[in-house]
């Protein structure tokens, strides 16, 4: 429910309307490019996330469990439920404030920018799991890659919560010199699987 | 900091005198601001669409601000059946109170924010005060300017007038968990940043947040952050309250694969910022509201050429091109919106009363670099112009411009002006008196030639 205290609401929107009656209709041109021409979308995707600093694993898929278990190997893990069983046993219920990391699947990746995006899906957490720890280990499945930011837009549902991801968490506000790592996830692991 | 920021007293170009003879800050300023335009540049030249989604941008803004009652009432619609709560606010004072009443409502007395132009504008954290509820700054920028008991001074970067010098001595004077043999590297800041800030994240019950766009369509609300602090706030806490400006709408989901690809390159210079955080309505189980702020925008919005200020997504690039900004810094134009943008949207939120909104029209050299790299094509110099026609002037310049009209309309009475002039040069003073001195305390006076270009054309022609 809405509050409309004081009328506020309705004197805004009259306030509106006498503001912009009579102006203009506009059209919106769409002449920017709604497909991104990219001869090979994971080369790309890998380049673009290795220039955040992050470290990035290219692999067949049937090299990816061996890849996973020697990454994960000495931590405590948050292993969300609804990743295929191959690459991790789940393990859910690990506390994000004293888990050393999480292991994540996305729901789309975009080359162009070098981004993940996380929907809170299957396999991919809550929120908190994947903020709180210090280290993130990502699995992108190639065909979870797309060219540029309008190919993703349309694949997402924002009935969901949306977290996109471009690196490790930065700072650039000392003298603009990025440093990686203030309260997000301090070490970006991507595995992307071909 | 004080409720409503004034920043220096005095008016734009007493401030920017003052401002241009701290030469630390022009280092840190130029340093900066050069740096950051070289990056935006690099990043903007690799997309080849950059004209179109640049157009695109500022159709949609223009779309959105001509039928801004309907949209407003599809957000309410959608973000009220996602389970929110939407809260409508004239004016500060307004949106103050219903932020203090809901947190209050928490029974909490502490809140987290994310950095946000908005709760600035409005003086929250200042109002907060007031009613015995801390407010606590969460991105570094700004933790430096809160420690530092400071003012902002640039919209991307709140904390650019300070080196990492300067930054160390803040932290180990007022953050009272530094650590003692702190250096004066970034990286070493940082965590120390994070390691004062990472409990506080974890017990706060309520945040406070702004947006950068909400979507009408669907409810959705959408922030761009680098750190992982709007991650923090925006997920952790059990109460999320969002006040945001009711300009910052987009019709539609689509429209982000526009403004995803305008605003990192234009703002950071990034492909993409690190981190961005959407949601609808009450996501995860938290509890969510929705304040919606007018607070002079509606006045904006009346305004047929300075509502165009309307379109713009807090990028700062105008900022960072603007040889004005590069060297008297944020401070100088006392708001929470500096640089050229602020030249042109603090005057029409606050109108021109006061002698420093008066002379804000007047911080610029008109070069037009802002409205070069602006990617919602904002033409700040038109806007500038018409501001200056509209603000308050002085009985001598008025009368002087009345006069040199009067010169310049006829051509016989302009030869005669010119020629007295050439005759009389020597006896023309590097100062003029009296109230015109306004005119040349900032300007140096031409020097008048010994031959006016009309005589020089009928000799040599």
């Amino acid at each position: 429910m809405s509050t409309r205290q004081g009328g506020a609401r309705e004197e805004i929107l009259g306030r509106i309307r006498r503001a912009v009656e009579g102006a203009p209709e506009v059209e919106i041109p769409r002449g920017y490019r709604t497909t991104t021409d990219v001869a090979d979308l994971v080369e790309l995707f890998a380049e673009r996330v290795r220039d955040y600093r992050a470290i990035v694993h290219v692999l067949p898929a049937a090299g990816v469990p061996a890849k996973v278990a020697e990454l994960v190997a000495g931590r405590s893990m948050i292993v969300p439920d609804g990743l295929p069983a191959e690459w991790a046993a789940p393990a859910p219920g690990v506390d994000p404030r004293s888990a050393d990391g999480v292991l994540t699947g996305c729901a789309v990746a975009i080359a162009e920018t070098g981004t993940i995006v996380l929907d809170t899906g299957p396999g991919q957490g809550t929120r908190e799991q994947t903020l709180v720890p210090d280290y993130h280990l990502c699995v992108v499945r190639a065909d979870q890659v797309v060219g540029g930011v309008p190919e993703a837009v349309a694949r997402l549902d924002p009935a969901r919560p949306l977290t996109w991801i471009s690196g490790p968490s930065a700072t650039s506000d000392i003298e603009l010199n990025r440093v990686e790592g203030v309260h997000g996830p301090r070490t970006l692991e991507v595995i992307i699987s071909t | 900091m004080s409720a409503t920021f004034l920043g220096m007293p005095g008016d734009f170009p007493t401030n920017a005198a003052r401002a241009v003879k701290d030469s630390q800050l022009r280092y840190n300023l130029r340093k900066a601001t050069h740096t950051i335009r070289g990056k935006r540049a690099a990043v903007v030249d690799e997309l080849p669409d950059w004209h179109e989604l640049r157009a695109a941008g500022k159709a949609v803004k223009d779309e959105t601000l001509r039928h801004l009652d309907r949209y407003l009432l599809q957000l309410e619609e959608a973000v009220t059946a996602a389970g929110g709560h939407v809260h409508w606010a004239r004016d500060a004072a307004e949106a103050n109170r219903i932020v203090a009443d809901l947190v209050k409502a928490t029974g909490e007395t502490e809140v987290v924010k994310v950095k946000s132009m908005a709760t600035q504008e409005i003086g929250l954290n200042e109002a907060l005060a007031a009613e015995g509820i801390t407010a606590y700054e969460t991105d570094l920028a700004e933790l430096i300017v809160q420690l530092g008991d400071d003012f902002p001074s640039h919209i991307l970067v709140p904390a650019i007038h300070r080196n990492r010098a300067e930054i160390r001595e803040i932290f180990l004077d007022k953050m009272g968990d530094a650590p003692p043999g702190l250096t004066d590297e970034p990286a070493a800041l940082a965590e120390a940043a994070r390691l004062h800030l990472r409990e506080r994240f974890l017990r706060s019950k309520v945040a406070v947040s702004g947006a950068n766009f909400m979507i009408a369509e669907t409810g959705t609300l959408v922030v761009l952050e680098s750190e992982g602090n709007g991650r923090m706030c925006l997920t952790l806490p059990e109460t999320l309250i969002s006040v945001v400006g009711i300009e910052k709408l987009l019709p539609t989901w689509r429209d982000l694969e526009v403004f995803l690809q305008l605003l990192p390159r234009s703002s950071t210079g990034e492909r993409m910022n690190p981190y961005t955080s959407t949601w609808t309505g009450s996501a995860e189980g938290q509890d969510f509201h929705l304040v919606l702020l007018d607070n002079g925008r509606t006045d904006v919005l009346a305004d047929e050429v300075g509502r165009q200020a309307l379109r713009c997504i807090r990028c700062s690039a105008c900022l960072n091109v603007c040889p004005v900004y590069e060297r008297t810094g944020g401070h100088a134009y006392g708001s929470v919106y500096p640089g050229p943008i602020g030249a042109i949207l603090t005057p029409q939120l606050r109108g021109m009363s006061s002698e420093l909104d008066a002379s804000l029209p007047y911080a610029s050299s008109l070069c037009g670099a802002c409205y070069e790299v602006c990617p919602v094509a904002i033409d700040i110099p038109e806007v500038l112009v018409d501001l200056r026609a509209k603000a308050p002037h002085g009985a001598a310049e008025r009368a002087g411009m009345r006069v040199a009209g009067w010169i310049l309309n006829d051509q016989a009475r302009l030869a005669r002006a010119q020629h007295a002039a050439i005759r009389l040069r020597r006896l023309v003073p590097k100062r003029l008196p009296g109230p015109l001195s306004a005119w040349t305390d900032t300007r140096d006076l031409p020097e008048i030639p010994d031959e006016s270009f009309r005589d020089w054309w009928e000799r040599e022609g």
